[in-house]
This record gives structure tokens, C-alpha cells and sequence, in this order.
């Protein structure tokens, strides 16, 4: 028995002298179904060969903090942009070159240059069908901190998308309104979930009757199941509640393969693959070269709901995070 | 007597898991002491940092509870009782390790709910279960197992002439047991717990669907924070010195081995007669719990949208690359765990406990803090993300379940064989390998079962060291689940259990050969 233990070792350890030959690597918070068949199409048309890690995006982008200078990473492709200014901010992304953005509406640029979106989603307000009446809708995500809301709303103080959600508001509003808002929102004694599909999920079993979403979520449990209790709005045009959150594409400073890896970003942001993001993903597209999908309503509709804002500006997540440990919410 | 040091052969290796376990807590303090002295104190004294620890109390006492609950009915019936077709329903029982924490977690969530499984099938909402509640009841349902198997090994090595004696004696039963078995099932109880405790603090899956804000939770939410994290962990820590400490306190000074001479006797079984009724009845219920309900969930997933045969044909490969590495990653904890073991047991000293007790670190550190302690040292060596240094991490993360049944099988043989060969003119290695080893090895091949069964569902190391492009069976589970895509994610959850089942029954399948029961 021992022996046979031994050579099983022997055998895993032997096989750690193969290294994968790659000619990118990628490191995508994005889950595996939605990047896979881009990767592929990307390889068919360029013959260059990618490996993909997957993973949570937080956690990917710790790896590559932790990495620093020797990480074998290309490029990073995250969920949102708190996450890439996180990167830009710590100074290990490359400069992307201008041409990259000239198509690209000025809401979905970086300014930096150091990272470009791949696709938009907005910040909604879900509610249940069942148990909110339309009279009862917010007009304002200052509005929540009614009493009538009390115990009502559901968020996610530790996911990614609320956190870049709240360091725009901290851009916009400044810091005390937002530590304001934030204490009365904890007053009004909102469900706490973990991240947008729980809280989606939560809406439509009656764990909360509204909730603090991205708004590509909601969609995918209706394509399942056309009576879930659900639906989602904006709040009034320009409320800082309906911010325009992005995916981004970065690509890492001391990679040895820029040209390989621009190849890919510019892949990215291509009619074909800002198409498939739209209809495939439920996503905003960045170019609008391509057909509408018509669960997410026209370009029109979104770029006046959205407030302004510089999405360089959500780099402070650190900021964020401190101010959400201060209130007490992390 | 035993020559009073250790023979090399053991020390060497048992000095070795000593270091490698301290690889991580010197990366921990040189994140922790990157900032000043006030910044610390902004970080960590607050009302929240004794609201997360009153939170890991209160839900590791909830779970040690329940497990006991579930789990020493269990092992009484497995051991002692005329219970029908034991192998199979053993078997079951033991399943539930082989369940991710975050698929327990969704099949109690996806039970619950006004759209939830049960209102869809029945009509009526079942009401909700989450928050404290949520989380014991989807910890314990996945970790009763690891008490359950020690118990039993307990039961099984148990020498009932000693019961014999004492009734001989003039003992009541309520005495002998009370007395007799009480006592010497503590170590198994305590060894069970600790393994239970010490993975309630440090999971993350389930405490994080159920929403329930425990330690673990929040490391793993601080996202870019690494110095808070690094705090975090070092709290976590201590709680599991304090925890160790106590353990060490309450074994001090105990033998269970017997003296005398003669064979162990089996112990008479008991016909259960009409309490065969509600003792079927437990048995069910829980597996119903523990493995019928994520199975239910799991192929309810795959009924919202069967997966495409194309997406099927990954599941095999997928396996594959788990296996390779979560198969030495196993032998190399168990080979580790062996000398450590022995030394804690027929070498006591202080050197040996604290030897035996590191290899708790690896165990009860968050797996995310683990992964990018061993990101910091690997990345300046040319294994980084070598399929080596991920097996490397696993066995680490593992070892202290290996560590467990050996040394209770250890506690449990005596030394005088051990003491008899040397006696007849043997050397210590002839010893070890030819007496000490064959005694024991159905408790290291339990070990090992152990650790790969914990490793074949691990998430975050293999997230962060395997080689890019190298996904895990859990890897490909959390890509589908975190897009909402369950019902792509069931192949693959559906291959973590059931390789892992057949594991576990391989290991009973080899423990029955030795033994009657």
C-alpha cells in the first residue's frame, strides 16, 4: 500500500515539469461559458495560443498585486471598475495607445488610457412584483432611506459592484453625504446578501422586495423562467443609483507579449465580440456598430439615465472600503 | 522503553511539515507589520472585529452541537447494532464530505423560498433558511462525517473485556459507560471536533450564501486589502491556538491502550427489536438531508437546461486534471502525517505536541490566505503555478485530517508489541515498518481518503496555484455558478461527489476486510 502511495507520488510530481506553452495568458474574473467561445474565436483568427485562469475577480486581482513584477499574467479581464482602477492605481498596467478608443462613446473610455471597457452594465433597482406597488417606486436611491423602505432592500456592502457603485457616489456627492446615506440606509435595516444574483434570487423568494443590482442579472433568470417575481427600473435620469458600471481589459506593464495581448483587447472591443456581449451576455455594448437587444433597451434610454461620471475616478477603492469598515458595514 | 530520540528517519520529515507549516504565518506577520502601530489599532479594535468573533463562537458552538448530534447516534448504531445492509447506509454517511460547502449551501437556499424547489414542487413556500441558522445546519450536514468516522474507529477499537471486568466488578452499565466508554472516547470526540471546529471558522462557501458574517467571511471580503487580511488571519489563528491548547489540556495525562495481555473482544451486538423503527428513521432523515437534497438540487439544475453532449465530454477531463493533483497531494499528507504522528504519540514532549499541533495551521488558515502566502514564496522559485506547488498546498491545507485517525489508531495499539520486537532483537526501523505499520494502516489510508476528498471540492488554492488553463472540477462549478449558470455547473458538482464516494467507499471496503464490523 505504501508503495503504491509512493509511486502516485512519484507519478504527480513528474508530470510538474510540464509547463503549458502559451503565447497569452489571461486572467479573467469573467466567468469561463461567456469567455470561452471568445477566446477560441480569438485563437481560430489569430493562431496564437491562450490559457485562461479563472477566478473570482478580487481574488485574481490580488494575485497579480501579490505577483508584482514576475507575474506571469498578460492580461487581466475584471468584472468592474473598481477592480481595474485598483490595478491602474497600483501601477501595473501598460498605457493602451489612442486609437483604441476613437470609436468608443466618451461614458465608456477610461481617461487613464490604462484600461478600456469591454461591456456596460447599469446599476438597477430590482423589486419583486408581488410585493411592491408602482407607487411605492424610488425616484432617487436617496429615497431608500425612507421609513416606508424599512427592512425592504436588499444589497451587497462586499461585492465588487456595489463598492464601485459607492466610491461614485463618494466622487459625485462627496464623502459626507455618502457616509450619511449609508448610516441611514444601515438604519433602515436593509438584507444583507453576498453578491447581485443572491440578492435577485432573494427578491424573487421574498427575502427583500427591492434590491441594489447590476442589471444583467435579473435577465438570465427570466430567460429561464418568464414568471419569476421580478422586474428592475432606473431611478429618475442621472441618479447616481443608476451608475454606468463597466468590464475591463487591461494589460499588464511588464508582459513580455504587448503585442499578442493588444491583438486581443482590440479583439474585444470589435463589432463581433461587442455583438456577442450584447446578445449573448445581456450587456451594453461599447460600439454601436451592432444590433440592439431588446431586454436592455436602446443606447438612448441608458445614456440618459446614467449619471456622469469619470470612471478613472473609481479607482479609490481603499477609500471605499474604509469608509464602509467606518460605518461599520465590512 | 523506547530509545528516548526519536530515530531520524521519523524526525527528518516530521521537523520538515514542522517548517513548510511555518512558511505562511512568516509571510502573515510581514503583511500584518507593514503598516504602524496606530493603523493597526484603527484596523482591528472596533465593535466589528468582536462582532465577527462572537459571531465564529456562536456558530462553531451551533455546529459542534449539531454534529454531535447526528453523529454519535450514528456511530453507536454503525458499531454495536444489528442495523440492515450497515455497509451500504456507512457508506451514505460518509458521502456527505465529498459535498462543496457552496452546493450544501444552494440546495438548502434553493429548497426555501417563495420560488424556491419546494414552492415550485408543492404549492407552498417553505420558509426561508439562512443567516445562523442557514449555516449550522449546511456545515454540519457536510462535516459530521469527519466525527462520525472517529467515533466509530473509537467503538470498533474498543476492548470490551475491560466492560466485562468492570461488571465484574460490580459496575452498573450507566457506570461503564459513564466510567469506561465516556473517558475513552474523548480523544475521538475531541479529534472529530477540533477537525469540525477548525473548518467552521475557516470556511467561506456556505457561511457566504447563508450570508452569516463569521471571520472567515470577512478575509475573503476584504478584497485588496491584504494587510486587514493578513490581521484577520492572525486572529484566526489564535483562536485555533487557544483551541489546540485546550485539547492538549484535556488529554493530558491519559491512557487508553490496554495493559494486559489477550485478544480485544468484540463486543456483543445489540438486536434493536422495535427501535430498529426510529432508528431507521434517524438514518434517513439524515441522509435525506446531508446527500438527497443536493443530489435533488443538483439534477434539478441539470433539468432546467440538460447540458449539451459537447459540454458533457469536459466533465471527464475536467476530473482527470482534479485527480492528478488531488491524488499525491493526499499521499504526500499522509506520508507526512504518519511520522508526525508517531512521534506526538510514543514520543511525547513538548517538541513533538507543538510539531503535531502546526500542522493544524495549514488547515485552519483561510484556503485564500494560504494560496497567496504560498504565491509569495513560490513566485520566486520556477514552480510557481507548477502543478507541484498546488499539490504542495493542498497537502498543507490537508494534513491535519490525515493527522487524526493515525493517531488514534496509534493511542489505541500498544506499545508493548512495539516493545517485544525490540525485545526479539529488532531495530527500530525493522520495527516500525514491520509491526508499527501494518497495525495501522487502515487509519493512513483513512487519512489520505480524508484529505483527497477535501481537496477534489477546494476552491480558491486551485484558483490561484494551479498552472493557468488548469481547472479543477470546483474551478469550473464556481466559473457556471457565479454567472447564474447552474444548471451548467450540475455535471460538474455531480463528478466532485461522486469520485470522491467512491473513494470513501474504497476506504470502508478495506477497514471491513480487518474487521468483522
Amino acid at each position: 500500500m505504501r508503495k503504491s502511495i509512493i509511486s502516485a507520488l512519484i507519478a504527480g510530481l513528474s508530470l510538474t515539469g510540464i509547463v503549458q506553452a502559451a503565447d497569452l495568458t489571461i486572467y479573467s474574473g469573467r466567468g469561463e461559458s461567456f469567455v470561452a467561445p471568445l477566446v477560441q474565436q480569438f485563437e481560430q483568427n489569430t493562431g496564437l495560443k491562450v490559457t485562461v485562469r479563472y477566478g473570482d475577480t478580487a481574488q485574481l486581482a490580488s494575485l497579480i498585486l501579490e505577483e508584482g513584477q514576475r507575474s506571469p499574467a498578460d492580461i487581466y479581464w475584471g468584472q468592474d471598475a473598481g477592480a481595474m482602477g485598483s490595478l491602474a492605481y497600483a501601477g501595473v498596467l501598460a498605457e493602451l495607445p489612442e486609437s483604441l478608443f476613437t470609436d468608443i462613446p466618451e461614458i465608456f473610455s477610461s481617461q487613464n488610457r490604462q484600461w478600456v471597457a469591454t461591456s456596460g452594465r447599469s446599476r438597477v433597482l430590482v423589486h419583486s412584483t408581488e410585493r411592491v406597488d408602482q407607487s411605492e417606486m424610488p425616484s432617487s436611491v436617496f429615497d431608500l432611506t425612507d421609513e416606508k423602505y424599512k427592512g425592504r432592500v436588499g444589497w451587497a456592502p462586499t461585492n465588487g459592484g456595489f463598492q464601485a457603485f459607492v466610491t461614485a457616489m463618494r466622487v459625485t456627492h462627496g464623502e459626507e453625504t455618502t457616509e450619511q446615506w449609508l448610516r441611514d440606509m444601515a438604519a433602515n435595516q436593509p438584507v444583507v446578501f453576498r453578491n447581485n444574483t443572491t440578492i435577485v434570487e432573494g427578491v424573487g423568494n421574498g427575502d427583500a422586495d427591492f434590491g441594489l443590482v447590476n442589471n444583467y442579472y435579473l435577465p438570465r433568470f427570466i430567460a429561464r423562467n418568464a414568471d419569476f417575481p421580478a422586474r428592475q427600473t432606473f431611478f429618475a435620469n442621472g441618479d447616481i443609483g443608476n451608475l454606468l458600471n463597466v468590464a475591463g481589459v487591461g494589460i499588464l506593464e511588464r508582459s513580455n507579449n504587448q503585442e499578442a495581448a493588444l491583438k486581443f483587447v482590440e479583439f474585444l472591443v470589435s463589432p463581433a465580440a461587442q455583438q456577442y456581449f450584447t446578445s449573448v451576455v445581456n450587456e451594453h455594448p461599447i460600439s454601436n456598430q451592432v444590433i440592439a437587444n431588446p431586454v436592455l433597451g436602446n443606447t438612448d434610454t441608458l445614456l440618459g439615465a446614467s449619471p456622469e461620471v469619470n470612471l478613472d475616478d473609481l479607482y479609490d477603492l481603499p477609500g471605499t472600503l474604509e469608509l464602509l469598515r467606518k460605518v461599520g458595514l465590512i | 522503553m523506547l530509545r528516548r530520540t526519536p530515530p531520524w528517519y521519523l524526525l527528518l520529515p516530521a521537523l520538515l511539515a514542522g517548517f513548510v507549516m511555518l512558511v505562511p504565518l512568516y509571510y502573515l506577520g510581514l503583511r500584518a507589520f507593514s503598516i504602524d502601530l496606530p493603523s493597526i489599532a484603527n484596523l482591528l479594535v472596533r465593535p466589528r472585529t468582536l462582532m465577527l468573533l462572537s459571531n465564529t463562537f456562536k456558530l462553531s458552538l451551533g455546529v459542534m452541537a449539531l454534529t454531535t448530534l447526528i453523529a454519535l447516534p450514528l456511530a453507536w448504531l454503525f458499531s454495536y447494532s444489528q442495523l440492515r445492509h450497515h455497509r451500504w447506509l456507512l457508506l451514505l454517511c460518509v458521502m456527505p464530505l465529498a459535498i462543496p460547502g457552496y452546493v450544501m449551501a444552494y440546495a438548502i437556499l434553493g429548497l426555501s423560498g417563495q420560488f424556491g424547489f419546494f414552492a415550485q414542487m408543492f404549492g407552498t413556500p417553505l420558509a426561508r433558511i439562512n443567516g445562523y441558522w442557514g449555516a449550522v445546519l449546511a456545515l454540519s450536514l457536510y462535516t459530521f462525517p469527519y466525527l462520525l468516522l472517529n467515533l466509530r474507529a473509537t467503538f470498533l477499537g474498543y476492548d470490551h473485556s475491560q466492560d466485562e471486568a468492570a461488571r465484574s466488578l460490580g459496575r452498573s452499565g450507566l457506570s461503564i459507560f459513564l466510567r469506561l466508554k465516556l473517558p475513552h472516547l474523548l480523544p475521538a470526540f475531541l479529534a472529530g471536533q477540533l477537525v469540525i471546529v477548525l473548518y467552521t471558522i475557516g470556511d467561506f462557501g456556505a457561511v457566504a450564501l447563508m450570508r452569516y458574517e463569521a471571520f472567515s467571511y470577512a478575509i475573503f471580503t476584504s478584497s485588496f486589502d491584504r494587510t486587514y487580511a493578513a490581521w484577520l488571519s492572525l486572529v484566526l489563528i489564535s483562536i485555533t491556538v487557544f483551541l489546540l491548547l485546550g485539547e492538549y489540556l484535556l488529554l493530558r495525562n491519559r491512557f487508553f491502550a490496554k495493559v494486559g495481555s489477550g485478544l480485544s473482544k468484540e463486543p456483543p451486538l445489540v438486536t434493536l427489536g422495535w427501535a430498529m423503527i426510529p432508528a431507521a428513521t434517524f438514518v434517513a432523515l439524515v441522509l435525506l438531508a446531508a446527500i438527497g437534497l443536493p443530489l435533488l438540487i443538483i439534477f434539478y439544475w441539470l433539468g432546467l437546461s440538460p447540458p449539451e453532449w459537447s459540454q458533457l465530454m469536459m466533465v471527464p477531463k475536467t476530473f482527470w486534471q482534479s485527480a492528478q493533483a488531488a491524488v499525491p497531494a493526499a499521499a504526500l499528507a499522509a506520508l507526512f502525517a504518519l511520522p508526525v504522528a508517531y512521534l506526538s504519540v510514543r514520543y511525547p514532549s513538548w517538541h513533538s505536541q507543538l510539531l503535531e499541533r502546526l500542522s493544524y495551521i495549514g488547515y485552519t488558515l483561510p484556503p485564500l490566505t494560504l494560496a497567496l502566502a504560498m504565491v509569495f514564496f513560490s513566485i520566486r522559485t520556477p514552480f510557481y503555478q507548477s502543478l507541484f506547488i498546488l499539490i504542495l498546498t493542498w497537502a498543507m491545507a490537508g494534513m491535519a485530517l490525515a493527522i487524526g485517525p493515525i493517531r488514534t489508531s496509534l493511542l489505541q495499539s500498544r506499545i508493548n508489541i512495539e516493545e517485544a520486537s525490540h525485545a526479539l532483537g529488532h531495530s527500530n526501523f525493522t520495527t516500525f515498518v514491520r509491526v508499527v505499520l501494518p497495525n495501522i494502516r487502515r487509519s493512513i489510508l483513512a487519512g489520505f481518503a480524508l484529505v483527497l476528498v477535501l481537496c477534489m471540492k477546494e476552491l480558491p488554492i486551485a484558483t490561484l496555484l494551479a498552472p493557468s488553463g488548469y481547472h479543477t472540477l470546483a474551478v469550473r462549478v464556481f466559473t457556471f455558478t457565479v454567472e447564474g449558470q447552474l444548471a451548467e455547473a450540475a455535471p460538474y458538482a455531480l463528478a466532485i461527489i461522486l469520485f470522491s464516494s467512491m473513494f470513501i467507499g474504497l476506504i470502508l471496503a478495506h477497514e471491513d476486510k480487518s474487521s468483522t464490523r
